[in-house]
């Protein structure tokens, strides 16, 4: 897929080419590999989902009659005994960002057909995530030994721990799930699946190093989304 | 696995060029068409019985698996329906209908049919095995995905199937499974019932995702040499556009469900307010039960757009194929279609205008709501300018095609009433709104179906249905649909309201009994009529007359596959080419009256058309 010639088109620049190549036969988006259409479209539809939960929350905050709970509070962490706020968030998010770096990096050195490098970046990737996994289930504890029930919490409105729960679990299984694809990508890089264009589990498709980019596609829109969830849970 | 499939295999879809016929006027270069940008699909061809007919992988079998699995809960959703009837009508008579049950069966039925029936047929099984055909792919771009996104469907309704037999039954909150009394005890199936139709609805959005990023990749990215967007059948259209909508308005169906599901099971309160029952507070408290309704009509108002645009498109097809004749403004048609499914998303409030909403708010959504009125009466237009003057084949597809006309501009003018929130809050929860909206999405779409069954069934099992069943078939259940809905929108002026389960001795009995008995006799009558069909298929599948190919001298390229019925992989050696719109019927001076899209211009340069 990824090396479809495009014969006999004149690409044209702007929206001009834009419409053209709406009007044209066969492709709307033309050399674009079916996979990466498909993630595009994917990753539209959970927008439309994390926005529900967002719009939500927001919602929920707005119009619930017991006070929120403080989050510079409630967040904080203890370093050398004083009350940090946002100490483990801040390190959770930089954990995250750089492994959306070094997702790029994989990508790049995919598609330069450099296994190694490709393989140990995707790998690394994973291992941030994992980070990130664990962190959140260290934080998840801590609010759970100070009280913090999806039902109640100590420090004000029921709905804090409802929607945080609710939303960072859902958020987390989009990580986790992105993990568990980063480790058998990685595990395929290796293995040079996408060097002999082997095919997948019962799949008609050719391995081809572009999946590491629709993979990459994911692993940025669950960054992206973590950046929303930060500021509308943590900095509001 | 990769002996399964032929690599040495190059199959290249080659250009007409050879085919031209010759003649005065034609240019070598005339039937050009691009070369192809994509490498023909490799397909996963199944050996045994299980990869052949079970775990299958070829879109056309998974459309008739979702066809098949539809009908089937439409069916328990028929016969909720003469239970629902049994007891309006003759109050008493079923001894065994208790209040309960009465609730659990419009629950049901109201479920089943706009989610496991209608959507999952026209999207699921029209969708699967007409988008690849009509746009002359081999297969759908994801067939492993695509056949996850059945068995995904198939649990779905397993799970929504298992409510029946839980203790308490399934739910019986209404199909619109409002909180905060869905959740709570005293609501018939509170408990599994809930539940399970959350956990069923969850699995349905997450299986039909996996099949609507196949129905949307293979029309934008998978289409054949020269077929153009404005070249495709506006079956197609209207599937792509409901498939758009329905990857938009799923996520808040997915989220209600998730949080409700939290709700019940984890005791958080989303949408659970303060509660005093027998003068004791619950334990819920601060949550927003309008929060849901903004939810779930988010998604239940494109969900009726899901339902009608594939309806759409598929009736223009039919009109035009039946009447020889080209649809009236097809890009007229498109830009509707998509209108109506942009605008779908700006309305879904009009469903809430009785909850308390800010006055300003509810002429927000009057507004839109009646302007969704004019790209839809174009439609309308345009079917009747397509009928007028063309040759019309009065057989049983034309009638369901009528048939639909009339009951959707019915049910489209008692939408205008309802659109308006000073006629909608004296008919709001009335039997108008029964009978608009079974009209509408109910009677209409099914119309459509039927039709569409009786068109495209020749190419399905290459036998064609019997005629005469046919129309037995379509005057009973269109004459009797109309008995069914018309006196409700009389019981809805009178006041009678939906959901209750017997009337008592209100005062607006005495006119009311009769017609409901009426209407209830109709109703059996209609429900029996349908198994006609089920006999008919039947009788066609042993005996019937063989099809052959392309029987009703179509132009779309579902006809034209290498056998009839089509084998995996559509087209045989070489993909089709295509060089005009799928419209080109009774064209002057060609010697038949219709025009395959794979006809090359060379082949009609010589024609004369008669001076008029």
């Amino acid at each position: 897929m990824s090396e479809q010639k495009i014969v006999d088109y004149e690409f044209k620049p702007g929206f001009k080419g834009m419409a053209k190549d709406t009007g044209s036969d066969q492709t709307m988006f033309k050399g674009v590999h079916w996979g990466k259409a498909m993630m595009w479209i994917f990753l539209l539809s959970d927008t439309f989902v994390f926005s529900c939960f967002l719009i939500s929350y927001m919602k929920g905050r707005a119009s619930t009659p017991v006070e929120w709970p403080n989050p510079s509070e409630v967040f904080a962490l203890d370093a050398f005994g004083v009350p940090v706020p946002l100490l483990l968030i801040a390190i959770m998010t930089f954990v995250l960002i750089t492994s959306s770096g070094t997702m790029a990096l994989a990508v790049k050195y995919g598609y330069e057909r450099n296994r190694k490098m490709c393989g140990w970046l995707v790998l690394a990737t994973a291992i941030g995530g994992l980070t990130f996994v664990g962190m959140q289930a260290f934080e998840w504890s801590k609010l759970i030994h100070e009280g913090v029930r999806p039902w109640e919490n100590p420090f004000g409105a029921p709905q804090f721990g409802s929607f945080f729960f609710m939303i960072t679990g859902f958020h987390g299984t989009h990580v986790s799930i992105g993990v568990i694809f980063l480790f058998i990508y990685a595990y395929k890089v290796f293995a040079g699946h996408y060097d002999e264009q082997k095919r997948g589990w019962f799949t008609t498709m050719k391995g081809d190093y572009v999946e590491i980019e629709i993979l990459g596609l994911y692993w940025h829109f669950v960054d992206l989304v973590w950046v929303f969830i930060f500021a509308f849970f943590y900095l509001w | 696995m990769s002996e399964d499939f032929n690599n040495n295999k190059t199959i290249q879809a080659q250009s007409s060029e050879t085919i031209s016929g010759g003649g005065a006027g034609v240019t070598p270069d005339m039937d050009y068409v691009r070369p192809a940008e994509i490498p023909d699909q490799d397909l996963y061809h199944g050996h045994s019985f299980i990869t052949k007919w079970v775990f299958c992988q070829d879109a056309k079998v998974i459309g008739v698996q979702y066809f098949l699995t539809a009908v089937f809960t439409g069916i328990i959703g028929l016969i909720l329906s003469w239970l629902m009837r049994l007891q309006l009508g003759f109050p008493g008579l079923a001894g065994f209908m208790t209040a309960e049950h009465y609730y659990q069966f419009v629950t049901m039925h109201g479920m089943i049919m706009v989610v496991y029936f209608l959507t999952a047929l026209f999207l699921g099984g029209f969708g699967n095995y007409l988008i690849p055909l009509m746009v002359g792919a081999r297969d759908m771009v994801f067939p492993y995905v695509n056949m996850v996104s059945y068995w995904m469907f198939f649990v779905a309704v397993g799970v929504l199937m298992a409510s029946f037999f839980v203790p308490g039954g399934p739910t019986g909150s209404g199909w619109t499974l409002y909180p905060p009394q869905a959740i709570l005890e005293g609501t018939p199936g509170s408990g599994m019932g809930i539940l399970l139709m959350l956990i069923s609805l969850s699995l349905f959005v997450i299986g039909f995702t996996m099949g609507g990023l196949n129905y949307l990749i293979t029309v934008l990215q998978a289409r054949t040499r020269g077929m153009t967007l404005m070249r495709m059948p506006l079956t197609v259209w209207g599937i792509f556009t409901a498939t758009v909508l329905a990857m938009l308005a799923f996520p808040a169906l997915l989220v209600s469900s998730i949080m409700m599901t939290l709700d019940k099971v984890l005791g958080t309160s989303f949408f659970m307010p303060t509660i005093l029952k027998a003068g004791e507070v619950l334990e819920y408290g601060g949550g927003s039960p309008i929060l849901f309704q903004h939810l779930f009509w988010f998604f239940g108002h494109p969900e009726v757009y899901i339902v009608a645009l594939p309806a759409f498109g598929i009736v223009s097809d039919l009109i035009s194929v039946h009447s020889r004749k080209n649809i009236f403004g097809y890009r007229m048609m498109v830009w509707a279609i998509v209108g109506i499914g942009a605008l779908s998303f700006f309305v879904w409030a009009h469903h809430m205008y009785v909850s308390g909403m800010n006055p300003w708010f509810g002429f927000f959504f009057a507004t839109t709501t009646l302007i969704i009125a004019v790209p839809t009466a174009m439609k309308v237009y345009n079917w009747i300018l397509t009928l007028w003057r063309g040759n019309i084949r009065l057989n049983t597809v034309m009638l369901w095609c009528l048939g639909f006309i009339v009951t959707f501009v019915n049910g489209g003018i008692t939408g205008i009433f309802l659109g308006n929130v000073t006629v909608d809050v004296p008919l709001s929860d009335t039997y108008f709104v029964i009978a608009h909206f079974h009209m509408v999405m109910g009677i209409a779409p099914l119309m459509v179906i039927m039709g569409a069954v009786y068109h495209w069934f020749p190419l399905v099992a290459g036998r064609m249905l019997d005629e005469g069943l046919g129309k037995w078939h379509f005057w009973l259940t269109f004459l009797g649909a109309y008995s069914i809905y018309f006196p409700m929108h009389y019981l809805g002026f009178i006041g009678v309201p939906r959901r209750y389960f017997e009337m008592y001795d209100s005062p607006y009995m005495t006119s009311a009994v009769g017609m409901n008995e009426f209407i209830s006799l109709a109703a059996f009558i209609v429900g029996a009529a349908q198994f006609i069909l089920i006999y008919n298929i039947i009788k066609s599948l042993k005996e019937g007359e063989r099809a052959g190919k392309n029987p009703w001298k179509a132009n779309s390229l579902e006809w034209f596959t290498s056998t009839v019925p089509p084998e995996h992989g559509n087209f045989g050696d070489r993909l089709p080419v295509v060089h005009r719109w799928p419209y080109d019927y009774s064209v002057p001076g060609s010697k038949e009256d219709f025009m395959p899209q794979t006809t090359p211009p060379s082949a009609v340069v010589d024609t004369e058309v008669e001076k008029t």
